[in-house]
């Protein structure tokens, strides 16, 4: 074996630009790179997603129409948009409905239902499961163009097949009962997510705790009120969060009832594409719009609040 | 025991009560597009293929399936593409704000929804002439999914072992060739996950196409869907329902096709 | 084949962390080195900055006559085994052993013949179309060698290669990465936190601790004369007796006993001064009766080691360990006596060895 060699003549005081001269990371990227592959996803965001909120948050202040003078030039009218808002019934009628469908369908509906069959099928394997899980997850896959027309089907006023079903002749839901149909076509549509979160957070319940409580004679409800419920509450809340947020953006209502009849369903989402795009008051509708962010903006920050703090 | 028993019965028939809930908005789809003459109530179908001429002989129905794909396909490669090209940099590369970009994407990508942004998108496309260009719906399309892909994708990422590039590294492989070689092999299971994604999400909207093409040529056929049963007198059943099952059944297929091959289930943040 | 030479390497995490203080270390052509030390002391850093993977903070890495610290890990001419192996796991053997003969541009076939003869030379001929996944731990360690061998570098890098398997496999692999070694003679830096690796296989090993290297030396060396206190702590399959004292003219008061100074420090210490006297638990013979420079006290504890027993006394107030073979063993709570081997003991002062 060779001895120790004669070191060669090196620099004894190193050249720290030298040493960092190339870059550090896994595939030897370095930053140059890193920002190349980074640019063209962040300059379509910025385009596509950042600079239409920014603009928003703009046109809210100005009286901008699609046609007419205000058109070409667009004044800015300070918070005359919101001051509009907010004196009209009608975002007020918009904001109640939309409550309303959010509280029905989503924090109401689809928990209590996806939770329903995430719990029914907990401990299940087999046929029964699937069909179940697999109706529902299609009802939740399926085109929003598509369900839409099969609720209205369903629910047609003139040989529907509901109304063949109750034998109801004149049972027109969509005509007298406008909120409740979309709430409960929201639930079905959207059951699946909180019933697939459901499972995997019931899924993650240690059995042996569920054990214990049988052994302790603890009866269905009490299990899932002492082991079940403590142990999934994080679950419940970032469920919450997220289809209410879901459902407050949701446009589908739109398919099924055009906001009618009557405004009768005119939640926010489709009052703003009523006022700005149909009555063309761009100006009044991005102020609505601005309403629309800053509600998003509350939730999402609560939601990434309580990821963080699980972390 | 008999706790037991009616335990049974209450929970099958809360079972039945929830399968017939499932089924019978969708049995419509299932039946009336091999029904002569389908109407709105359900009927036990005769097993025709009739309806389905009804698709070829229209105008706009297979084109708009055409469109569909091609605002798909196309939102799906930009994203993937430049989803993966910065998630790998955001996940290997200390750039400097890094922890704040990423904050800010998942934020931005949670609170501006279509709903939000239509205003404003509508306008840009007016002042931008992209109103009535698919290249320009499959941007404004890419631009609302590529935040939560990039998230997605960088956290599949990290979850990847850096050792594969190192090693590869030093064995002299160039930063491309560690790309080409190592991670996008390694990756493509997360790659196909934002593209089966990003195609679900394109397929299923409504409300973008909706705004920005107003040319029925070029509507996907989600805007022709609702179009056929909303406009003009007596809407075309036979033609809605076959219509509406070849629009729906790639959908199947693919929530079929990932859920086999990946195990993966549609989780968090998949679709709004 | 090189030799390496770090001079005054340093490195500092962002973030602050110093993991390499100005270290220097030369390692000649063909040695087999070890790198020992507690987790967290900068192995693995040591190991990567001289790969390349970390960049230097501050200092020199030399391999051969090349000062290689701004240069690439790619261009360096060296290879490394990771702990996790990093086989690819969507190339099978022979695509994997070839990997880096492909990025040298040989030709295909080429690189498959070479692949072959090295997997051939290491056992791995039957599995040459497996993907990684479906091989064992040990298997999958002869195709990470034989990826290594492949690339014709000067030095070879390993990072605790051999802690992923189970212990028998572990030997066995000690046996033979020791002897494959031998056969090609390449310089190669090897890192554990297993003493037993490192004594057993190590040409030449350094003890390192919070980025400093705190001894160079063989095994025998570093085993039988620990230069300080943390080494000295560190090694050893049962830690050494490290015991205060005090110099009384020609012995030492160590534990209210007395026993005479180690040949090692003879001549060395000054009258009065306060020291530490260390011996290993195998350099003390164990017995019933007092002896001459014994340190006595109360049997405490007793554990089996297999062929030997550890026996603790109760010495004044301070703990005392001794070896003692199969069948001696004493009952608890008995008197016990133990002898320092006066050419074993060692002084330490103020931390360091005391010696000519
Ligand atoms: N990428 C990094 N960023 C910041 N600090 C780091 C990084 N990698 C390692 N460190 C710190 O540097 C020090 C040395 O780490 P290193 O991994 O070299 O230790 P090690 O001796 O290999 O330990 P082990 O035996 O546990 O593998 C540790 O304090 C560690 O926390
Ligand atoms: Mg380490």
């Amino acid at each position: 074996m060779a001895q120790a060699t004669s070191p060669p003549e090196a620099p004894e005081v190193i050249d720290e630009a030298r040493a960092r001269r190339y870059s550090s990371d896994a595939a030897g990227l370095g930053r140059l790179r890193a920002g190349a592959f980074v640019a063209p996803a962040l300059a379509l965001i910025a385009v596509f997603l950042v600079f239409p909120a920014l603009w928003v948050l703009y046109l809210g202040l100005t009286n901008y129409r699609l046609t007419g003078t205000a058109a070409a030039e667009p004044k800015l009218v300070g918070f005359d948009n919101f001051v509009k808002a907010v004196s009209d019934p009608a975002f007020w009628n918009s904001t109640w409905l939309t409550v309303q469908f959010v509280l029905g369908s989503a924090v109401i509906g689809q928990v209590v239902l996806g939770f329903t069959i995430a719990w029914l099928m907990r401990d299940r394997t087999g046929p029964l499961k699937r069909a179940v899980e697999g109706l529902v997850i299609l009802a939740w896959i399926l085109p929003s163009a598509v369900v839409s027309f099969l609720w209205v089907a369903l629910l047609d006023r003139d040989g529907g097949t509901l109304q063949a079903l109750l034998h109801l002749p004149g049972f027109a839901p969509l005509l007298d009962h406008p909120m409740l149909s979309i709430v409960v076509f929201n639930t079905w549509r959207g059951a699946a997510f909180s019933m697939m979160l459901y499972g995997a957070a019931l899924g993650n319940v240690p059995p042996s705790h569920l054990e214990s409580a049988r052994l302790a004679g603890a009866s269905g409800w009490q299990q899932l009120r002492d082991v079940v419920f403590p142990h999934i509450r994080g679950h419940i809340l970032t469920n919450l969060l997220l289809i209410s947020l879901w459902t407050f953006n949701d446009f589908t209502p739109f398919m099924l009832t055009a906001g009618g009849p009557d405004g009768q369903t005119e939640v926010l989402a489709v009052h703003v594409y009523k006022v700005a795009l149909l009555g063309q008051e761009l100006g009044y509708g991005a102020a609505v719009s601005t309403v629309i962010l800053l509600i998003n903006l509350v939730v999402a920050v609560f939601y990434l609040r309580l990821l963080r703090s699980k972390k | 025991m008999t706790r037991f028993v009616l335990g049974r019965i209450g929970f099958y028939t809360l079972i039945a009560v929830l399968l017939a809930f499932f089924t019978i908005p969708l049995l419509w789809l299932a039946a009336a597009p091999f029904t002569s003459d389908p109407t709105y109530e359900v009927r036990v179908p005769d097993f025709t293929l009739d309806n389905f001429t009804a698709i070829l002989e229209h105008p706009y129905a297979l084109p708009s399936l055409l469109n569909s794909l091609v605002l798909a396909v196309g939102t799906a490669l930009l994203v993937v593409l430049f989803a993966a090209l910065a998630a790998y940099a955001l996940s290997r590369v200390r750039l400097p704000g890094r922890d704040a970009l990423l904050y800010a994407l998942l934020l931005l990508s949670s609170i501006i929804t279509g709903t939000a942004a239509m205003v404003p998108l509508f306008q840009l496309a007016v002042e931008l002439n992209l109103i009535d260009s698919q290249l320009g719906l499959i941007l404004i399309l890419s631009g609302g999914l590529l935040p939560a892909a990039i998230f997605m994708l960088k956290d599949f990422m990290d979850s990847t072992p850096k050792s594969y590039e190192e090693s590869a590294r030093v064995f002299g492989a160039s930063p491309l060739q560690i790309v080409r070689h190592v991670v996008v092999p390694l990756v493509r299971p997360g790659l196909a996950t934002i593209a089966v994604w990003a195609v679900a999400n394109v397929w299923g909207n409504f409300l973008m196409p909706y705004l920005l093409l107003s040319d029925v040529e070029k509507q996907p056929a989600a805007v022709i869907m609702y179009t056929l049963y909303t406009e003009g007198g007596q809407a075309n059943l036979t033609l809605l329902s076959t219509f509406g099952l070849l629009y729906s059944v790639p959908v199947v297929l693919m929530y079929l096709f990932v859920s086999k091959k990946y195990g993966f289930r549609f989780h968090g943040g998949i679709k709004r | 084949m090189a030799a390496i030479e770090l001079r005054g390497l340093t490195k500092v995490y962002p973030g602050g962390v110093k993991a390499l203080d100005s270290l220097d270390l030369a390692i000649p052509d063909g040695e087999f080195f070890a790198l020992l030390g507690p987790s967290g002391c900068g192995k693995t850093t040591l190991l990567r900055t001289i790969a390349g993977l970390e960049t230097a903070t501050g200092g020199a890495v030399v391999i051969g006559d090349r000062d290689v610290t701004g240069v690439q890990p790619g261009a360096r001419d060296i290879a490394m085994v990771f702990q996790d192996y990093a086989l690819f796991p969507h190339m099978d053997v022979t695509d994997n052993i070839a990997y880096p003969l492909r990025i040298k541009k040989v030709g295909k076939a080429d690189r498959q013949r070479k692949a072959l003869e090295v997997g051939t030379r290491l056992g791995l001929d039957q599995l040459m179309d497996r993907r990684p996944g479906q091989l064992s731990g040990g298997q999958q360690q002869r195709v990470a060698l034989a990826r290594v061998m492949a690339t014709q570098a000067k030095a070879f890098l390993f990072d605790e290669p051999l802690s992923n398997l189970d212990a028998r496999l572990r030997l066995e692999a000690r046996t033979f990465l020791k002897k494959l070694q031998r056969e090609l003679g390449v310089t190669t830096v090897f890192v554990t936190h297993d003493q037993a690796e490192a004594l057993a296989m190590a040409d030449r090993m350094a003890v390192m601790e919070a980025g400093h290297i705190r001894q160079i030396g063989t095994p025998a060396e570093v085993f039988q004369r620990p230069a300080n206190t943390f080494v000295a702590a560190f090694i050893g399959s049962t830690p050494m007796n490290l015991l205060d004292g005090t110099v009384r003219g020609d012995t030492l008061e160590v534990a209210g006993c007395k026993v005479p100074v180690p040949v090692s420090a003879e001549g060395l210490l000054v009258d009065g001064e306060r020291i530490v006297y260390g011996v290993r638990p195998e350099y003390n013979t164990y017995s019933a009766e007092p002896a001459e420079g014994s340190l006595g006290g109360k049997v405490a504890i007793v554990e089996n080691l297999g062929a030997s027993h550890l026996v603790t006394l109760e010495v004044g107030d301070v703990l005392v360990q001794a070896v003692v073979p199969e069948g001696d063993e004493p009952e608890l709570g008995v008197d016990g006596f133990a002898t320092p081997r006066r050419d074993r003991a060692l002084v330490y002062r103020d931390g360091e060895l005391v010696s000519a």
